[in-house]
């Protein structure tokens, strides 16, 4: 999609003024965090774990080139294809075409943030191919025509209400007296209406949560098993990755995966981990014929290894986006593109360039909480320093925000200053806050003049991390 | 230049430029073959029997049944018992694996039973688990012609058979027990843990999105044979 992510500031304020997305936001803090806190205290060696997770990607990230290599031989000697993609214009004509070969009129897919990315559903749609999603939530937004708010909860944004809207909108074959008043009767509603569209399609695209190398292998998680149906019963399925995704074996992919839905949802294990290798075996009842792998570059080998190379860690979990106070005030689409959160506001830039984004950076209290929470222990609040800085030494931005950003600039640089400065603040935040909220912090002017954010409790992350207490 | 080398291009360039330290071909040959265990959760392990109650537990959990049974013999009748509390016509689509071909269908008159992949119009399934881990009461399914993967996904209810002697602790124990199998991997493995969900409205949790509404895991007990 094109990206609105220049008026960030703009967004942000609709996002607070909008009284229907502050009551689906208002929902999320006790959702998927406290599952996710619920699931850690089940298992006791997930902080183990997240170092291994880490530690994988690293390893891979330092060979990418040779992972990259090895997993393509093994897809092709498992009988698929490898296509690779410089960009979004590559990726897309290369899904258009395979899409050709097979004469196909309609694609279902499965939920894929790099298919939000590259935008495959315009392209396909202006070239006579008709795209059809098939989560849920993706579903509703793409009637909607509207991007995701949410990396894993698409629609987080909507009430029950706007949904049966939208549906009643676009199913019109169906009684309109019809009942819609609760998710159960959404929820069947979607399900007849895609059982039509998952068994009539002619292709099947998916995304790829990772791909291995060892046997050229690529995953795909999900709940619902819409991913599962639209891979499954056409004749083709494209799988888009980005390679990033790479890991090394079945046993470092299922490392990965135990920290991934307990971070993401707090499941102890998502419902559908599905493993794909190839198209089916000749002997085979069902499956698909095709196999095509799109891997996508679009800007990720240019961070690797640079300043902002831990991006490369995400697993797109989203427990950044749940732990989020800004995020939790703005909403997903604040950010204006598919990627949101800490995730977004570090990404984004990354893969855009600062021109554009230089006010996404700003988008953070510096809690630390996005850096907690992390499974793959990627430094996100150091990241948005460093775009923040970048952004200040092009001179990009506001006056009133580059003033804010001088002053913090200088202050970060000289730690003596800004610990004592920021612990300051944050005790009298915390008195004039009175538990809980504060309506103005020194040097976020532009944030706290629209929106009171959540008081610290005690102490700055700083203080907190230099007594080990992450 | 085609965009391959491009990319790979770029990924060693950047490489290059960086302070990371790359390893060996060999050493990368090496872990790959070697693809050893990272931290393996301790829940997992124990004696099969503890394993077992640990898998039901946990599958229980995520909204699953299930039914302990004392062999083969017992299987027509748990499945005609299963579809006659759920109100379901006496019909089911069978894998054409072999431990379903020795059972003796032909008992039970009532049930009509069917070989072959999955069609829409079928409502209920019977595939049979590569194996069962008791760390999250997750099911291992894979494809094959004895196995088709559509079983798993296009009917409302899927009812699994679960040999006891399969249940391990980890999914890295799975993993083995399938390199063992061949030394190439299935088109599809499937992990399934509880029947399909989705919180997609309002963050309201609600069963059968798009997979199976209920999932019924019937553990048969055959370790008596000694
Ligand atoms: S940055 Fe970390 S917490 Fe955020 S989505 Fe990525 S992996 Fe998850």
């Amino acid at each position: 999609m094109q990206s609105t992510s220049r008026h960030f500031n703009s967004n942000a304020r609709k996002g607070i003024a909008d009284a229907k997305l502050q009551a689906a936001l208002s929902k999320l803090s006790h959702g998927f965090p406290v599952k996710r806190l619920a699931a850690m205290a089940r298992l006791p060696e997930f902080e183990a774990l997240r170092d291994d997770a880490r530690d994988i990607k690293e390893h891979t990230l330092a060979n990418l080139g040779t992972y990259l290599e090895i997993y393509e031989a093994k897809v092709l000697e498992s009988g698929g294809h490898v296509h690779w993609a410089t960009d979004a214009a590559d990726a897309c004509e290369i899904i258009l075409g395979i899409c050709r070969d097979v004469d196909a009129k309609t694609v279902t897919k499965g939920k894929s943030m790099i298919s939000e990315e590259i935008a495959v559903n315009e392209y396909l749609e202006n070239n006579g191919v008709q795209p059809i999603e098939t989560d849920l939530g993706e579903y509703i937004i793409q009637l909607r025509h509207e991007p995701p708010s949410h990396i894993i909860a698409p629609a987080i944004h909507l009430s029950k209400e706007q949904v049966a809207e939208t549906f009643r909108g676009e199913h019109r074959h169906l009684q309109t007296g019809r009942n819609l008043d609760e998710p159960r009767t959404l929820l069947e509603e979607a399900r007849g209406e895609l059982r039509r569209k998952f068994i009539a399609a002619d292709v099947g695209i998916t995304g790829a949560n990772m791909v291995i190398a060892e046997t050229g292998t690529s995953i795909i998680v999900t709940n619902e098993g819409n991913g599962d149906l639209t891979q499954t019963l056409p004749k083709t399925h494209i799988v888009i990755a980005s390679i990033e995704k790479v890991v090394p074996t079945l046993e470092d992919a299922t490392t990965i995966l135990r920290v991934l839905a307990r971070s993401a949802t707090g499941q102890e294990m998502s419902v559908y981990n599905t493993f794909s290798t190839g198209p089916k075996r000749p002997e085979d009842l069902d499956g698909p014929e095709n196999y095509h792998v799109v891997m996508l570059d679009n800007g990720r080998s240019k961070m690797l290894g640079g300043e902002f190379h831990d991006m490369l860690r995400c697993i797109r979990c989203s427990a950044c986006l749940n732990h989020c106070p800004v995020y939790k005030a703005i909403g997903g689409h604040a950010y204006g593109w598919v990627y949101s959160g800490p995730m977004g506001a570090v990404l984004i830039p990354g893969l855009q360039g600062l021109a554009e984004t230089h006010d996404l950076p700003g988008a953070s209290t510096f809690c630390g909480k996005c850096e907690d929470v992390c499974p793959m222990r990627i430094p996100l609040p150091r990241m948005l320093r460093s775009w923040r800085e970048k952004a200040y030494a092009a001179r990009l931005g506001s006056t009133k925000a580059r003033f804010g950003l001088a002053a913090w600039a200088f202050l970060a640089r000289r730690p003596s200053f800004y610990r004592p400065i920021m612990a300051f603040g944050v005790g009298l935040l915390a008195l004039i806050g009175r538990r809980g909220r504060f309506s103005t912090l020194p040097l976020a002017g532009g944030w706290t003049a629209s929106r009171d954010l959540s008081a610290p409790e005690g102490t700055t992350f700083l203080s907190q991390w230099k007594r080990g207490k992450r | 230049m085609g965009p391959r080398e491009l990319i790979l291009g770029n990924i060693a360039k950047s490489l290059k430029e960086s302070a990371l330290s790359p390893s060996s071909r060999q050493e990368i040959e090496t872990r790959l073959s070697a693809h050893a265990n990272n931290t393996v959760p301790r829940r997992g392990q124990g004696e099969n029997e503890a394993q077992t109650a640990l898998f039901i537990a946990e599958a229980e959990r995520v909204n699953a049944t299930t039914e302990r049974l004392d062999g083969l013999e017992q299987v027509g009748e748990a499945v005609l018992r299963y579809l006659a509390s759920h109100n379901l016509p006496g019909s089911v689509k069978v894998a054409p694996h072999p431990l379903l071909e020795n059972v003796d269908w032909s008992k039970h008159p009532t049930l009509d039973v069917a070989r072959g992949r999955a069609e829409d119009s079928d409502q209920a399934s019977l595939s049979v688990a590569r194996a069962g881990v008791a760390e999250t009461g997750t099911l291992v399914l894979h494809s094959g012609p004895e196995c088709p993967t559509t079983l798993n996904f296009l009917p409302d209810n899927h009812i699994v058979l679960l040999p006891q002697s399969q249940l391990v602790g980890a999914y890295e124990e799975a993993w083995e027990m399938l390199r063992g199998d061949s030394n190439a991997m299935p088109r599809t493995v499937n992990w399934v843990t509880g029947p399909s969900r989705s919180a997609d409205i309002e963050q309201t949790l609600l069963l059968g999105a798009h997979g199976p509404r209920r999932l019924h895991i019937l553990i048969i007990n055959d370790k008596k044979t000694t």
